[in-house]
């Protein structure tokens, strides 16, 4: 169904494949998804994404949905959210799941390491603030480990004390009585997860996707 | 080095002095094995002494040999500056040489080799399983689809191109006059194609690459055997044949065979490993030998698969990948960690003795034979040909791998296909009758073993670093990051599911529902559900790191200062109750899940807060006043209180499981007598269960204003009268349920060290885990006791027991928490809460 419209859009995709690095190929794929997800409109909503089927047992989808409206992962400027993005904008936000290409300079690598931190982080900080609050990272920590069932409330509020302990005590070394930790910045951020790999890790495989045999298997 | 050496040459000698008798005894058993039956028959006295060697030689020489070869590893061990720049394995050979040496020159024959029946069943399967049980899941499973590659189609590959090199040099006539043919250098091909584990772990354990390329190429190493057996029984069927016989149906035989002997491997190493789970399930009367299920069955997985001519190392492999984290979490701590120990005792320690022995059994003439062209050869085919196959294979997975291995890596790769034992092992398995160049084959295979092992080995240190090959971060996990990867992975199985894709996270997704909802039901204990949580494990983990520290830190300071201000005393408790009552937790914690479950216990909980408000107000102000003893009421109290818990506990142990009712009243009850004695000790009504500790509550009660004059005219002088909790518990049990507690509250007393102990048994509030940045505003939120009351509803969890305090690795936290909870605790008496002392302040701002 997206052969008619494609066709009229072959300039367009063009501009975007040179804009986020995606190929022809994986926007029309996504494109395809796009249009599947918004049943044809020209926007796609909350409602759209919350109603993926697979998305119920996500104990973060709440999270994932947002990050998808959320004006920083869009490459804009400023703060806030968007309640209806657009095609470009779905697709921006799968940038950031792109693998990382080969041979890139050392710089180019942290670049895209900080950004696909930023993006984790951003979901984190729900204020747009530019810290993750204790609140904040309850919040998530308690809705990650909600689906696990056998760490109760409790369990999950004194893991995310303790997480966000350790990262005062990496970050800050000793603090002293009089100090406080107002919360997680993003250099903490980057910081504590020094050693974890995100450039060769955050990445979804964009195949060919048939919509007609969705979730039917894997098409290709 | 003159000194390392110096050493080492006297550990020589011991080693030979310990040897030489042996040897020499050895050689004689034989012969006196005739005459000894007959003396024995013919004493005419009693014998005081009887010097019974040839009965127990065999045994002690097989010990002296464990012990000579740990030896040599603990030389080596003593040497950094070696081991640094030689392998350990190789470092092993040399010493085997040299003890080969010495044994030759005594006996002119070599007494000692390595037997392949010895090699496959007694030193083999331990270090097959303890790479399995020590497997990175993960890793191991997401890169599983590269790994066979490379097992599967690496090994044919090397095998059969190494064979028809070889033969095709053969017919050329570069070998010279050599008595062989086209399936005998196949079949050598296939025995030295496999890279081995042996040899890999050794080298590559002190090589720190990136885990992919870590686990790739010992990956590799272990299930390329399957490949192996299968090539090796093949080929030798195919000898033994003859070419003539060969047709069609044989090799299609021979394919489906493979196909048959790895799988069914695999197989039967699952199911084993499902049976290990099963049984750990039940084992817990008896921890003892529980750990020993676990190498039996491992063992029997090993000698199943072999005596189905299976592939036995796939078999044992797949026992331990499959099995371990089960059993670990249905283990006992205790068991886990003497698994993972005595794992480590027996694959090192059978490493060690092949390396040496592989040095030992090439000190004898009597199986060289040198063919240089033949040697030369084989070396250089075996390189050449690893590389090609590695660059074609990783450039076949590149295609489809979406982080592809880049080029370094896979030179890595290339140079670290060593091969070592197995392929010595399987050498020695060949019939001479059949194979005229048995020895030849034999010589090749030493000098394979050896170039792979000493000189790749050697070199490849300088060569991951000459390449700048990434390493592993060898960081310690922290919960932060956990959570982080968590985040992570729910966050890209979400992306999958929104692009529209089945990609490996959504596999990956569907798995792990899939296992927590039948396997952990299946196969875990419902205690080891909830503590399998890696999550969970590191919480845990922390907590027992904080009160270590906390323990040290109060045994530093040597006073009694700690026991209330890093609570040793209650996080020393603590960790008891980790350990011992561990079991009776989530019982009482699925009791306390109930909404409308209100149990003495939960009127006992608010008894807490007030504790700690007066524990508290003792910080704060009197501080400086208190001069007692601290080991004296430690031990006076607290260990007092724990031996009797523990009696109880173990009084009730077999009931524990049938009764959770009973447990939790067991626990009511050691809470009630604690409450029962803490109360009499408050208010000087039960003189003979008061103690010294009482002491020590004098001072505490002047900031309350309201008992100084009272705490002074109490009966303090039964100081010395034992404090009982058996009594108390038996006789105050009414009260201790029936008494309105609140009454107490703000009453000032109090046994820091007692309270701390309640402390621990008591279920935490809540509050008690804020965080010190968060104390204050706390404060603000709950100083109406209703819903602080409420909070205190919340299940109990083991948890919060054990992150008693998350804060209290800063010294101050402690005081804020405690802080937290005096407005709620105080309003009894109605009094305001002390100004929150300076450090609070900083949690103004944090809390939005």
């Amino acid at each position: 169904m997206g052969a008619s419209q494609s066709a009229g859009t072959e300039h367009e995709f063009q501009d975007l494949a040179d804009r986020t690095g995606f190929s022809l190929e994986q926007i029309g794929n996504i494109n395809k998804r796009f249009r599947q997800l918004t049943n044809n409109e020209e926007t796609l909503s909350r409602e759209d994404l919350a109603s993926i089927p697979a998305l119920d047992n996500n104990p973060i989808r709440a999270q994932i949905i947002n990050a998808f409206f959320d004006k920083r992962n869009l490459h804009q400027n400023e703060t806030g959210t968007v309640q209806e993005i657009g095609f470009e904008e779905f697709l921006l936000v799968m940038t950031h799941f792109r693998p990382a290409a080969m041979g890139l300079t050392e710089e180019e690598r942290e670049n895209l390491r900080r950004e696909k931190l930023r993006f984790l982080f951003n979901m984190h900080d729900t204020d747009s603030d530019g810290t993750i609050t204790l609140e904040e990272y309850r919040w998530v920590v308690e809705e990650l480990l909600s689906k696990a069932g056998i760490i109760g409330q409790e369990t999950a509020k004194a893991i995310a004390d303790a997480a966000m302990l350790e990262v005062a005590g990496t970050t800050r070394g000793k603090m002293e009585p009089d100090e406080f930790y107002e919360g997680i910045t993003f250099e903490n951020f980057l910081q504590i997860l020094k050693t974890f790999d995100i450039e060769t890790r955050m990445h979804v495989r964009f195949l060919n996707m048939d919509t007609a045999t969705l979730r039917c298997g894997k098409s290709k | 080095m003159p000194a390392m050496w110096h050493s080492t040459f006297i550990l020589v000698m011991v080693l030979l002095a310990i040897s030489r008798p042996s040897l020499a005894s050895q050689a004689r058993t034989e012969e006196s094995q005739g005459t000894g039956n007959a003396t024995e028959h013919t004493i005419t006295t009693l014998p005081i002494v009887i010097w019974k060697w040839e009965e127990i030689h065999f045994p002690y020489l097989v010990a002296l040999w464990v012990l000579v070869s740990w030896l040599c590893k603990l030389v080596f061990q003593q040497n950094p500056c070696l081991t640094s720049v030689i392998p350990e394995s190789g470092l092993l050979i040399c010493i085997g040489w040299v003890l080969g040496g010495i044994i030759y020159g005594a006996d002119k024959v070599q007494t000692f080799r390595l037997q392949p029946f010895t090699f496959f069943f007694y030193l083999l399967p331990q270090i097959v399983l303890d790479a399995g049980y020590s497997m990175p899941n993960k890793l191991f499973f997401g890169n599983l689809g590269a790994i066979l590659v490379y097992a599967v189609i690496g090994t044919c590959w090397n095998a059969a191109t190494l064979g028809l090199a070889l033969w095709g040099c053969w017919l050329g006539g570069a070998m010279g006059d050599i008595d062989t043919g086209l399936l005998q250098l196949l079949l050598f091909g296939s025995l030295i194609a496999a890279v081995d584990p042996v040899a890999v772990i050794a080298v590559f354990e002190e090589v720190h690459v990136n885990e992919v390329l870590y686990i790739l190429v010992f990956g590799e190493s272990l299930l390329n055997d399957g490949v192996t057996v299968v090539l090796f029984n093949v080929f030798n069927a195919f000898v033994s044949l003859g070419g003539a016989q060969i047709d069609a149906v044989e090799i299609i035989k021979g394919i489906i065979s493979f196909f048959v002997v790895a799988v069914g491997g695999s197989l039967v190493g699952v199911v084993f490993a499902l049976l290990i789970t099963l049984l750990t399930r039940c084992t817990k009367n008896i921890q003892i030998i529980e750990p020993g299920f676990i190498f039996v069955l491992g063992y029997l997985s090993y000698l199943t698969a072999e005596m189905l001519s299976l592939s036995a190392i796939l078999s044992c492999t797949f026992c331990g990948v499959c099995c371990q984290k089960y059993i670990n979490a249905n283990m006992d701590e205790r068991s886990v960690s003497t698994v993972r120990y005595t794992m480590k005792v027996f694959a090192n320690g059978s490493e060690t003795i092949i390396f040496v022995f592989l040095g030992i059994s090439a000190i004898d003439p009597s199986i060289w034979v040198w063919n240089t062209a033949f040697i030369l050869l084989t070396l250089l085919f075996i390189f050449v040909f690893r590389f090609i196959g590695v660059f074609l294979l990783t450039w076949i997975l590149n295609q489809y791998r979406l982080v592809p291995l880049d080029f370094i890596d896979q030179v890595v790769m290339g140079y670290g296909g060593l091969r070592g034992a197995v392929a010595y092992g399987l050498v020695l398995l060949l019939d001479e009758n059949t194979y005229k160049e048995k020895k030849l084959m034999v010589s090749t295979t030493f000098i394979v073993v050896y170039f792979t092992v000493m000189l790749q080995g050697i070199t490849m240190k300088p060569l991951v670093t000459w390449l700048k090959v990434k390493r592993a971060a060898v960081a310690e996990r922290t919960l932060a990051e956990k959570l982080q990867n968590r985040t992570f992975d729910h966050m890209l199985v979400a992306i999958e599911d929104i692009s529209g894709q089945i990609g490996d996270n959504y596999m990956r997704d569907k798995w792990n529902n899939f296992e927590e909802k039948w396997l952990y039901w299946l196969l875990m204990t419902p205690f080891a559900r909830k503590s399998c949580d890696p999550i969970f494990n590191i919480f845990h983990k922390l907590n027992i790191k904080d009160a270590t520290s906390y323990v040290k830190e109060g045994e530093r300071r040597g006073s009694l200062a700690f026991v209330r201000n890093e609570s040793k005393a209650d996080v020393d408790f603590n960790k008891k109750f980790d350990a011992d009552f561990s079991e009776m937790m989530p019982y009482i914690m699925t009791e306390n899940m109930g909404p409308d479950h209100v149990p003495v216990s939960s009127i006992l909980r608010d008894s807490v807060p007030s504790v700690c408000l007066d524990m508290h107000e003792q910080d704060l102000k009197m501080r400086e006043s208190e001069d007692f003893d601290a080991h004296h009421v430690l031990q006076q109290h607290l260990y007092k209180g724990r031996k009797q818990h523990r009696h109880r506990y173990s009084q009730k142990h077999l009931e524990v499981s049938k009764d959770e009712h009973e447990v939790q009243e067991i626990f009511q009850r050691t809470m009630r007598s604690r409450l029962e004695s803490f109360k009499s000790a408050k208010m000087g009504v039960a003189p003979p269960k008061i103690s010294k500790h009482l002491k020590k509550d004098q001072p505490q009660k002047m900031p309350n204003g309201k008992s100084t004059e009272n705490s002074k005219s109490h009966a303090y002088g039964d100081e010395d009268v034992e404090f009982s909790e058996g009594d108390s518990a038996s006789g105050c049990e009414a009260a201790g349920s029936s008494f309105p507690m609140r009454a107490y509250r703000g009453a000032g007393i109090v046994n820091p060290a007692f309270m701390a102990e309640m402390d621990t048994m008591d279920p935490m509030p809540p509050m008690q885990q804020i965080p010190s940045w968060l104390a204050e505003a706390e404060v603000d939120s709950s100083t109406v006791a209703p819903s602080q009351r409420a909070q205190l509803r919340l299940p109990w969890t083991p948890s919060n027991l054990r992150r008693l305090a998350p804060l209290r690795l800063s010294t101050h936290s402690n005081d804020s928490f405690l802080l937290a909870d005096s407005p709620a605790t105080q309003e009894g008496i109605s009094e305001p809460p002390p100004p929150p002392p300076p450090q609070d302040g900083q949690g103004r701002g944090t809390h939005k």
